[in-house]
């Protein structure tokens, strides 16, 4: 079921640039377990496309099938969705972004979804380097079908009946890291003033950007034996970076004269800016960002933040070399070539 | 021996990857060009080199286009590895054609066929140098021995030749010798032309000779469509590569020199069906094409495209099943896998083009039919259509046509609304307004999906407001019907007992085998369906006559199934003449069973 909010404004709510509040951001009541993560993520979303005045209307809002494929729901009535079948919203958003490329995509998956029966889908969403934002809410179990472990679980963490998990986790932003994704992060629902400018810099990344928010499924996968619970993942956090963005637009008054600050301009002239934790994390180097990750994990660790940047990076349509009007846009006179082309192929053939 | 005018089959036994197709095409070219019927057929194996492939060359003044069955009056014998089979398919009285530059094995000689050796290998060593050249040009020379054996005029190879090498001029001179050593020597060692020639005609006006995989490409071209995703399965792989090898000529904007299309391989089936499905959500044309093991892959999505009404063009190139089956052999055993594919009560709309021209307007129709209906759409190609060269009407487009878009809500329309919803049933005919995704900054945003919702596009269980979509869904089917393609019936006097119901490429041997049948002092109706859900004009058919064939080339006689379910038909009025071997059905072959099941029917009426 979803039920509709309602349409109250307080008159006195702060507008943005299209003139919307942030409750014209927003979507239907969440029928989600109260304390579940994906609707922190649901949350965030919200913030960072309200600060970004991003019209609702031009964005599309993909999903699989999940709790987490249902979170689009929960953001921006305003916005076009599609809830696909299970894994395979990558190879549809693919298709519409084809088709259109001047829309904002959102996919929005779980760790089912993406890391087991979409995976072959990912991976090859990533290769083609679609300008979306992809996030993955991942909570190591398959909230909708009651606590089965998913393919990121990590290796020996236990599901809530206690059994551990025999298999090594599957981590998503390797994978994507190591098929070429231009932007990867990853974050946690529990922190709002990370995963914001993360989302924030990942819309207007102009190309595909990975987003890996590891959301505590509060009824199969909150409990003291798991690793993806609210308190685990508290206690080991380890932050790579703490992001903001800066819009294209704000003036940027003053540079902040210290080391462990770097900009990073993207594609619409908005910045990145990142106060590192951590003095030699190199955002530009994807390599070194799958060492990093990997040797966190070692250490128990999990490492957040913004993992890898390319920001200017090249995205589908101009690999292709597709039309800059949408292929959805183009008319009949600029498709069909007519009868007197055709009279000449029909001779080729006789 | 009688002189027999047009009116023979030359088979040629070649290993496959030697270069032989193109000069096998080049010797049908030349009997079309000199106004002649002629239908030619490749039969090759699921191999890229090396195992034996046949071409089979039907020449027919009377116009039969399909195979006439059983052995060939010409057998042109270029592989050793064959040739003991290859011998024993000639028509007693026929001819061999062979290399004798090796003396032939007496075992497997016949003494009822006539022998023509020509010491080709031989001939090719002394001529030319390079073992490519020598390879290439041993096809060319048995053309130019074939020329001289059946009067085919020189002049029409020369010109094809000519047109075949057109920019690599060099070429030509060289292909020219190779044909003159082989018309020379036929003409000074055997006794031509022998007692079955060709002889000039004017039958082929306005008539081409193309392969429905071309023509279906075309179609999706001037249909409009501009993205596809699809994976590689022989034997649909030629209709994307067309598709795309036409679009790099006519789809390039002249002023930025970008892409009006996009093409993606996928990874796999079903990425290439979501991949149609999300463009066609965002307003595209998009189509896929497949064969059965793709179409396995693809229900899942075929079900969603039919729940969530979204429009999609799927090519299904048949091929013989089930799973990896016969890859390059035909069949139609993919009916029911098709009108029924994906789980629930899910149906989908069929098309049955018959020959390549079909493939061109049912393609191109289809993507109005699918805007029209909000439903995925199924052309249900074959092997025998998709890969043959056939001979058909020229491609036709009127240019005042406009694309049917179908129910699509602009911005303006949707201000005038009061409250839209996706799945009202304004029109009373099952099928709802449509808004495109970005269309408008209020209003007309809903969510797309599998699951079930009410009219508004929320998502519900209520049992009741469910039957109420799925009864829709239901309605929506049987308005279908107005925008599809109608049978094409051939009644003759109106006492013909018997009825003959068909498609796709068993439309080819149906007239031969009305006069095979005509020839035996029964005359008979036919129906040729082109579209499921079927027309009122297939069930009053049936009505009208006593018994009815179904002639379909697959094990289980799926459209009869279909038949029977859709239309509540009573069975036993439908009887099936089935052809499941792989190669295409013959005019012969559906005659004979026809007349073997009267002859005994009339037998057991005799006895009770
Ligand atoms: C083809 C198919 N197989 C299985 C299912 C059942 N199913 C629905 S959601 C789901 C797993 C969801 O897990 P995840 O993606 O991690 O999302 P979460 O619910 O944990 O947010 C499964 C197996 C399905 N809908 N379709
Ligand atoms: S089951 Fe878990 S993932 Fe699903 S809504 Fe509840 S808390 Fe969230």
């Amino acid at each position: 079921m979803s039920f509709q909010k309602s349409k109250f404004h307080h008159p006195r709510l702060p507008l943005n640039e299209l003139g919307l509040s942030y409750r014209d951001y927003e979507g239907s009541l969440s029928t989600l377990c109260a304390g579940c993560g994906h609707d922190a993520i649901s949350a965030a979303v919200i913030q960072a496309c309200h600060e970004l005045s991003i019209p609702p209307h031009r964005v599309a809002k993909m999903s699989g099938i999940g709790c987490s494929s249902k979170a689009p729901n929960y953001f921006m009535n305003r916005a076009h969705g599609f809830n696909t079948v299970h894994g395979r919203m990558p190879s549809v958003t693919t298709g519409a972004n084809m088709a259109n490329r001047e829309l904002i995509y959102i996919g929005m998956s779980g760790d089912g979804d993406t890391a087991s029966i979409g995976l072959g889908q990912f991976a090859h969403v990533v290769r083609r380097r679609l300008n979306m934002l992809y996030m993955v809410a991942n909570n190591g179990v398959y909230g909708l079908t009651k606590g089965q472990t998913a393919a990121t679980a990590d290796l020996g963490s236990h599901s809530k009946s206690g059994e551990a998990n025999l298999f090594a986790d599957i981590d998503l932003c390797v994978m994507a890291l190591q098929l070429g994704a231009s932007m990867v992060g990853r974050s946690f629902s529990g922190d709002k003033k990370q995963l914001v400018p993360l989302i924030k810099a990942a819309l207007s990344h102009r190309g595909f950007a990975f987003l890996d928010i590891i959301s505590p499924c509060v009824t199969f996968n909150n409990h003291a034996t798991s690793t993806r619970s609210y308190d685990y993942v508290h206690e080991h956090i380890k932050a790579a970076g703490v992001v903001d963005f800066v819009p294209a637009r704000t003036e940027i008054v003053s540079k902040f004269d210290n080391q462990k600050l770097e900009d990073i301009c993207l594609h619409d002239g908005s910045i990145l800016r990142i106060r590192r934790t951590d003095d030699d994390y190199d955002t530009h180097d994807s390599r070194k960002a799958v060492a990093a990750i990997e040797e966190h994990k070692a250490k128990g660790e999990i490492l957040t933040g913004l993992l890898y940047i390319d920001p200017t990076p090249q995205e589908y349509h101009e690999m292709a070399g597709t039309s800059a009007t949408p292929l959805s846009r183009l008319s009949q006179e600029d498709l069909c070539p007519g009868s007197r082309v055709l009279a000449n192929i029909n001779a080729s053939f006789r | 021996m009688n002189q027999k005018i047009n009116d023979f089959v030359v088979r040629f036994a070649n290993t496959n990857g030697t270069g032989s197709a193109s000069a096998n095409n080049m010797f049908a070219k030349a009997i079309f060009r000199m106004g002649i019927p002629v239908s030619a057929k490749n039969i090759f194996p699921s191999n890229i080199q090396g195992m034996p492939t046949w071409y089979e060359v039907r020449v027919s003044d009377k116009g039969y286009l399909g195979r006439r069955g059983g052995r060939a009056d010409l057998l042109v014998a270029m592989n050793a590895q064959s040739l003991t089979a290859d011998i024993q398919s000639v028509e007693s009285g026929g001819y061999l054609f062979y290399d004798s530059s090796k003396p032939l094995d007496e075992a497997v000689l016949r003494d009822d066929i006539h022998m023509l050796g020509m010491p080709i290998s031989m001939i090719c060593v002394k001529e030319y140098s390079d073992p490519r050249q020598r390879q290439l040009f041993k096809n060319v020379i048995y053309i130019g021995a074939l020329a001289a054996l059946l009067e085919i005029e020189f002049q029409v190879l020369k010109d094809l030749i000519s047109d075949q090498f057109k920019g690599k001029e060099k070429l030509i001179t060289p292909n020219i010798h190779a044909l003159e050593i082989g018309f020379q020597f036929a003409t000074s060692h055997f006794e031509c032309p022998l007692p079955f020639r060709v002889e000039r005609r004017e039958f082929n006006r306005g008539k081409i000779m193309m392969d429905g995989n071309t023509a279906t490409a075309l179609g999706a071209l001037y249909g409009g469509a501009t993205v596809v995703g699809w994976y590689p399965i022989t034997p649909s792989t030629s209709v994307v590569e067309k598709f795309a090898a036409y679009c790099q000529r006519l789809r390039i904007d002249p002023a930025s020199g970008n892409k009006n299309f996009a093409i993606v391989q996928a990874e796999d089936e079903l990425a290439a069906m979501g991949m149609v499905l999300g463009a066609t959500w965002n307003g595209a044309r998009a189509f896929t094409a497949t064969s059965g093991p793709g179409v396995s892959l693809m229900t899942e999505f075929l079900g969603l495209g039919y729940f969530a009404e979204l429009p999609a063009v799927l090519i299904n190139v048949q091929r013989a099943g089930p799973s990896t089956g016969m890859p390059t052999r035909t069949q139609q055993a993919d009916l029911l896998a098709c009108a029924y594919a994906s789980h629930g009560d899910t149906k989908h709309v069929l098309l049955f083009p018959a020959d390549p021209e079909e493939c061109f307007s049912l393609t191109a129709r289809a993507f109005d039919i699918a805007d029209q209906l909000q439903t995925p759409v199924i052309l249900m190609s074959d092997l025998e259509i998709g890969m043959n060269d056939h001979l058909c009407c020229e491609l036709e487009w009127q240019d005042d046509y406009q694309y049917q878009r179908g129910k699509v809500l602009s911005a303006a329309e949707l201000d005038e609304l009061e409250r839209y919803g996706r799945y009202l049933d304004v029109d009373g005919d099952g099928i709802c307004y449509r808004v495109l995704p970005g269309e408008h900054p209020q209003k007309g945003a809903f969510f797309t999906r599998g699951t079930s919702r009410d009219r508004f596009a929320v998502y519900t269980e209520k049992g009741d407001e469910y039957v109420q979509n799925m009864n829709r869904l239901a309605e929506k089917f049987r308005t279908a019907v107005r925008y599809l393609p109608r049978p094409e019936c051939r009644e003759g006097d109106k006492s013909a007992a018997i009825g003959l119901i068909y498609y796709g490429s068993t439309t080819a041997a149906i007239e031969e085998a009305q006069d095979l049948l005509r020839d035996q002092g029964l005359s008979s109706d036919c129906l040729r369906i082109r579209a499921f859900p079927f027309h009122s004009e297939v069930q009053d058919f049936i009505e009208r006559h006593q018994q009815v064939f179904v002639i379909e080339q697959n094990r289980d006689g799926q459209m009869r199934t279909l038949l029977t379910m859709e239309l509540e038909q009573d069975p036993q009025q439908l009887q099936s003449v089935l052809h499941f071997d792989g190669l295409p059905i013959s005019g012969r072959f559906i005659a004979a069973e026809i007349v073997a099941r009267l002859a005994r029917e009339a037998q057991t009426q005799e006895a009770g």
